[in-house]
Order: C-alpha cells, then structure tokens, then sequence
C-alpha cells in the first residue's frame, strides 16, 4: 500500500511539470504581450510613451527574454509560492487573489459535498424502485440538469432567490461584510449565500452522478448472489448495503478526478454570472487583458486542485479495492 | 444400435415398451431448423442489428427524428426566418412575443396579428407595446421579403411567412436594436448544430488516429499517448477552452474565428475518443482474426483499419453522438462569455449573450427564449446517443 502511495505521488510531479509547461506556452502564445496593449492604451489617451521606461518595464518583468528562461522563472517561483507579477493590477499576484483560491477551494469542495449527498439517495432509490414514477421523475429531471447550461439557472436562482428569500444579488456574502475580518457573522452570511452557486455548480454533476450509480446498481442487483441471497431470505436492506452498494460505490469515488474539473469549469462560468469572488471572472480578466502570469496562475491553480482531486480518489480507490492496489488493474 | 431407436418394423415383434414413445419420424436436425424471423436475425449483419435494436428505442427514434427535422431546417434557415438576422426595426425595440390569431370578433380571417401601439411610459422610460384589436394583420405565406444570400452565395428573397404589410410580425420578440428573435434563433441554428459536428470530426479524427496507435502498437506509444490524455483531462475543461480562445487573434474574421473555435472544441475533446478506442483495439488485437491477418502478412494499416476498425465502429459512433451535446453546450458557454464566435455571425451562444444579466430575466424575458432550443438539441442528441450505445452493445 505505502508502496503505491509513493509511486503514485511520483507520477504526478512530471504530469503537473508537463501541464506547467502547457499552461505557460498557452498563455504566451497570443501575438504580443501585456506591455504592447499598455502602449497602446497609453497612446490612446494621448499621452507620449517614454521608450526608456517601456525598456525598463520589459526588464523588470523579464519579457525580454527568450520563451524558456521566462518559464524557469515563472515555474521556479511557483514551487517557492510566488505567483508572479499581475501588470494589470501591478500588485503581485498573490495580494491580487487573496481570498479567491481559497473560497474557490471551499466552494469546490461544498459542491463536492452536496453532489454527493444528494446524488448518493436518490440513485439508490432509483435502482431499487426501478421503472416506478419517482425513477421516472428523476430520471427526467437528471436529464434537465444535464442539458441546461448552468448559467441560465444561475440567473433564473438569483432572480428568484432575491425575490422570495430577499438575498442580495450576486457575492458570496452580504456587502457590509466584504471587507471586514472573520467572524461567525461573517461566516453565517456566507453560507447563506452559498447554496445557490453550490446548488447550480453542482447540478450538472449531480444529474451525471445518479445516472452512474443507478445503472452499476442495477447491474449489480441483477446478479446471481443477489438472488441467492433473496432466496436464502436475507432482509431485503441488508440484502442491498452487504454487497451490491459497496461495489457500485467504486465510481462514487473514482469520479472525483472527473467530477472536480467539470465543477471547477461550473464554477467559473457561474461565477462571471453571479459575480461572485471565485477565480472565474479574475481569470476572464486576465486572459483578455494579456495579465499573463494572474491567468497562468489561476490555470495551474485549477489544474493542481484536479491533479490533486484524482490522486486522493486514486487511493481511496486503492483502500477499498485491493485489485488496484495490488496492481492486477493496472492492465485494464 | 437398438430396438429403441428404430421404431419401425420391429416394432411387431417386439413386446411393448414399458414407456411412451412417439411413432413420428426422428429428425436430429429439428432442432437447428430456424423459422425465418430468426432466420432474418442470424443472418443480418452487425448493422443491421443495429438499427432493429434502435428502433425499439422510442425515445430514441423520436430524438433522431426531431435531430433530422433540424439539421434538415438548417439548409433552408433562410427560407424558413420571415426576416434577415440583421434587419432592424428601429420602432419597434423589445416588443415582447406577439401571438397569431385565427379569429378577429368571432369570424375566422386566418392566422393574423394585430397592429402594436406604441407609448413611452414617461415615469420609468420604459417601452410598452399593446395590440390594437381593431387592427388585424394577416399574415403572408410564400412571399417576397427581405433579400438574403442562400449560404452566402445563390441571391434570393422568397420566405416561407412574411410579416404581414403595414405592420411588424415578433413572433418571439425583438432584442435591442428591434431585430426579429424568431430569424435570429433560426440563423444562429445554422451555427450551432454545425459546430457541434466539425468539432466532433476534428476530435474523432483525433481519437482514431492517437487512440489507435496506442492501442495498436503497445509499448512506449501507448504510454506517451496514455500521459497526454492525462494531461488534457486534468486541466479543467472551461478554463482551457477560455485560454486558447483568448490566443485567436482578433484580426481574423467571424468566419475563421469559427472554424478556430471548433477546432479548439475538437482538441479537448478526442481524448475520450482516444480512451474507448485504445481499450477496444488492446482486447481486440489478441482476437484469432487479427493474429490470423498478422501471419498472412497484412500491414498495421490494413489490419487496424480494414480488420479492427469495424469492429468498434458502431460503439465509436455512439460515443461521439454523446460527445456532441457537450460541444454545443461548450461553444454556447465560450459565446456567452464572449470569448467565442463573435457577433456578425450568431449563434445561440450569441443570442444568449445579450441576456447575460438580471434586468434581461425581469424586463425582457424572451431575450432568453435561445435556451429552448439548447436544451432540444441537448436532450435529444443525449437521448439517441444513449440508444445508439445500447443498440450497438452486443451484450445485451
């Protein structure tokens, strides 16, 4: 087991240096750079462009070098925690985003949480009482969920929650509270704020969730030691969570590694809709506005979070099924 | 040999039998005789099979066919929208969805609209548009209206309605700059059920090509292929989408940023593609067949694509149907964004882009009326792809 653990956290440093290095040649690839667009802002204006300083700008920010060197020294300050320089806000980086990767990782994680919790129930009720009318109801409306951009119900839910709850629109929390300290207000408004991004971030995923578990339960249900044990006359509950449920838990948490890409690509569009402090509207900003390093770091952000999220269900997998970890699955 | 299986003859001679034994004739192939329904089963080739499958799959068959009417209606968009996507009606901004009549004061004229009247309502500055019932307008059928280039080549203006003389006709609306959402919604049909296509095309293309070489060849190959795809798929996908939008320049025109945005939709996406075909050539490169070919000398070409390929074609076909609601959604997400197609060219993304904020949900709701159609195509291709998958999984 501890042999895996390693091998497995071995394998992901070259995956995260290779998406590292797509990141970076993604985000440099658009013709020009941020202090060409500063240029021509400033000449917009109408005020005069001081050579000597734009020299100065492209040292500084080390965009006079060639492609590698600026990737040694963007990767080389990622690993010691420094995420470049933002232009656009000419703040470093990490003061930019302060509180946003951090209620970003919060509300990823409620979204995790809440797909789980509400998807778990309902598939299990949907593959025991297959072909009844509450199967066909959710059935019908996982199918809506899968098929409606999130954006609209995000619209549709603030509309709403402003108009019946009262709720501020868009933010994570009351205005008053914006920039105050922590404390338990604080965190009470946030969390009623909280559910309608979760609820929408989270539908999508949840709709997919039950459509998995139902069908590795029904195919599950439909095996012979089920029906032994019907016959032997086991207790139809007990019949249920002693085997067939523990078994088709495997996508539950296999699905973490697809599961928290698809929430975090939720989460960013949601949070252009709903404004929300999250890394979404930041990091349409940036890729607009050439701020390569913010949108460099917001991307790897993202992508470490999933890299991240695939390693820990690759070991709870590991934990709860000793083929993988004794590496018979490794062929499949 | 004994008296037992040979009934006739000695049967005279012999005493009776302690038990039943039936008198008619013994046929052993009676059992292999199959009656011709099954006979029709046995012999049909894979697809075959496929579509009888299918067609027991209601739903199914009713998404492929709402799918056929529209892509079928995307040929002819400019026949069908009673106006261009550009006109404008400069007197009539937001005018909400107008309905059709049939009966003005209880006699039957045909389908009509009535006149709109227009007044300022000076307290909050806002449109309103009431119908004047005195005025009914009917409606035009196989008319001459606005002119239109059919597929931007052959000239053209004949409609299939117009809107009636004397009068605009929204069935669905107009947006801001009084442009008829109805021919809008048809226009940017066009864009978005094309896009969904090209995009998977790129991304099958794709998917066969690198899946096969992984799955064909083993090794060192398959393990590069193997860390490619998982890279891709670690890096969330809207995201990514976003950033290689954001590389298009912007000097290029609408129509190049389009196929720009397809192709980056097909570059995310294959890596699905490539995992069921990689998985599918392993197990099926072990077949006798395949080792059979091998021996005779065929080549890896011929062999992957002659001998392995149509084994997994019809699985193949199932999961790119499945593939291309998420395109449609991704290209409308991309666009909503507007970091997608841009507006000359419009596409549902488009549309919708107009109704990014909350005064659109409780001004002007009908602004919002392109998701209707995003959901169809959505549910729809969902609904076939799932019964294309089931038909085309002999185990079942």
């Amino acid at each position: 087991m501890f042999r895996y653990f390693v091998q497995r956290l071995l394998v992901m440093i070259p995956t995260l240096i290779v998406i590292s290095m797509a990141i970076f040649a993604i985000i440099q690839a658009p013709p020009g750079d941020w202090i060409e667009t500063y240029i021509a802002e400033l000449q917009s204006q109408g005020e005069a462009v001081d050579p000597a300083k734009i020299e100065f700008l492209r040292r500084t920010y080390g965009l006079d070098q060639p492609f590698y060197m600026q990737y040694l020294k963007w990767a080389g300050g990622l690993l010691q925690g420094d995420l470049g320089y933002s232009f656009a806000h000419s703040l470093p980086v990490n003061e930019v985003v302060g509180d946003r990767l951090s209620l970003t990782v919060v509300v990823s994680l409620a979204s995790v949480l809440f797909v789980w919790i509400v998807s778990f129930p309902i598939a299990v009720y949907s593959a025991v009482r297959q072909y009844s009318i509450g199967d066909y109801f959710f059935t019908f409306l996982g199918y809506i969920g899968l098929a409606t951009p999130s954006f609209l119900i995000a619209l549709i839910l603030l509309y709403l929650a402003n108009v019946y709850f009262g709720i501020s629109i868009g933010g994570l929390m009351d205005p008053q509270y914006m920039n105050a300290p922590w404390s338990w207000a604080k965190f009470q408004s946030i969390l009623s704020h909280l559910w309608i991004p979760v609820l929408v971030i989270g539908l999508p995923g949840t709709a997919g969730m039950i459509r998995r578990l139902r069908a590795n339960l029904l195919d599950e249900l439909n095996k012979q030691y089920v029906v032994t044990g019907r016959a032997k006359g086991l207790p139809p509950g007990r019949l249920l969570v002693k085997y067939p449920l523990r078994i088709s838990l495997n996508p539950f948490i296999a699905d973490i590694g697809s599961l928290l890409p698809e929430l975090i690509s939720g989460s960013v569009i949601v949070s252009v809709v709903m404004s929300l402090p999250l890394t979404g509207p930041m990091l349409l900003d940036a890729l607009r506005s050439q701020d390569m390093y913010l949108a460099g770091s917001f991307l790897m952000f993202m992508a470490f979070l999933t890299v991240i999220g695939v390693f820990i269900s690759d070991i709870l997998l590991a934990v709860l099924d000793p083929r993988i970890r004794l590496g018979a699955g490794a062929s499949k | 040999m004994n008296e037992r299986t040979t009934p006739h003859g000695a049967q005279a001679s012999l005493p009776p039998l302690p038990h039943y034994v039936s008198p008619a004739p013994f046929d052993p192939y009676s059992i292999e005789r199959t009656t011709p329904e099954q006979e029709k089963i046995y012999l049909a080739s894979q697809w075959k099979l496929m579509a009888l499958k299918f067609k027991r799959h209601r739903i199914a068959v009713l998404s492929a066919i709402v799918l056929g009417i529209m892509y079928a209606a995307v040929l002819v968009v400019e026949f069908l929208a009673p106006y261009h996507q550009d006109t404008r009606n400069v007197q009539h901004i937001y005018v909400p969805p107008q309905p059709v009549h049939l009966f003005h004061k209880g006699e039957l004229i045909g389908p009509f609209v009535y006149a709109l009247d227009y007044k300022l309502d000076m307290t909050n500055l806002k449109r309103t548009f009431t119908e004047n019932p005195e005025k009914p307008l009917k409606l035009r059928f196989l008319c001459r209206g606005d002119e239109y280039k059919w597929w931007g080549l052959i000239p053209g203006d004949l409609h299939l309605v117009c809107p009636p003389e004397g009068g605009p006709m929204f069935l669905l609306g107009s947006d801001r700059l009084g442009r008829d959402m109805l021919s809008r919604i048809l226009y940017g049909m066009r864009i978005s059920l094309t896009i969904g296509i090209v995009g998977v095309a790129v991304s099958i293309v794709l998917g066969i090509s690198l899946g096969g070489l992984a799955g064909y060849y083993g090794g060192w190959v398959d393990d590069i292929v193997q860390r490619v795809i998982e890279v891709v798929r670690s890096i969330p996908h809207l995201p990514l989408w976003l950033a290689l939008a954001a590389i298009l320049p912007v000097t290029w025109s609408p129509l190049l940023i389009y196929f720009g945005i397809t192709i980056i939709l097909g570059l995310i996406d294959w890596t699905g593609l490539a995992r069921a075909v990689r998985s599918r050539l392993l197990s099926l490169r072990e077949e006798d067949f395949c080792v059979a070919a091998q021996l005779m000398g065929a080549s890896p070409n011929r062999i992957i694509f002659r001998h392995l390929m149509p084994s997994f074609m019809s699985h193949l076909i199932a999961s790119a149907t499945l593939a291309i609601p998420n395109m449609i959604l991704g290209e409308t997400a991309l666009s909503f964004l507007g970091l997608g197609i841009r507006p000359p060219i419009t596409s549902w993304g488009v549309l919708l882009n107009e109704a990014q904020n909350i005064n659109v949900v409780v001004l002007y709701p009908w602004l919002m009326l392109p998701i209707v159609p995003v959901i169809i195509v959505v549910l729809a291709f969902n609904f076939m792809g799932d019964g294309l998958r089931d038909a085309a999984d002999p185990y079942r």
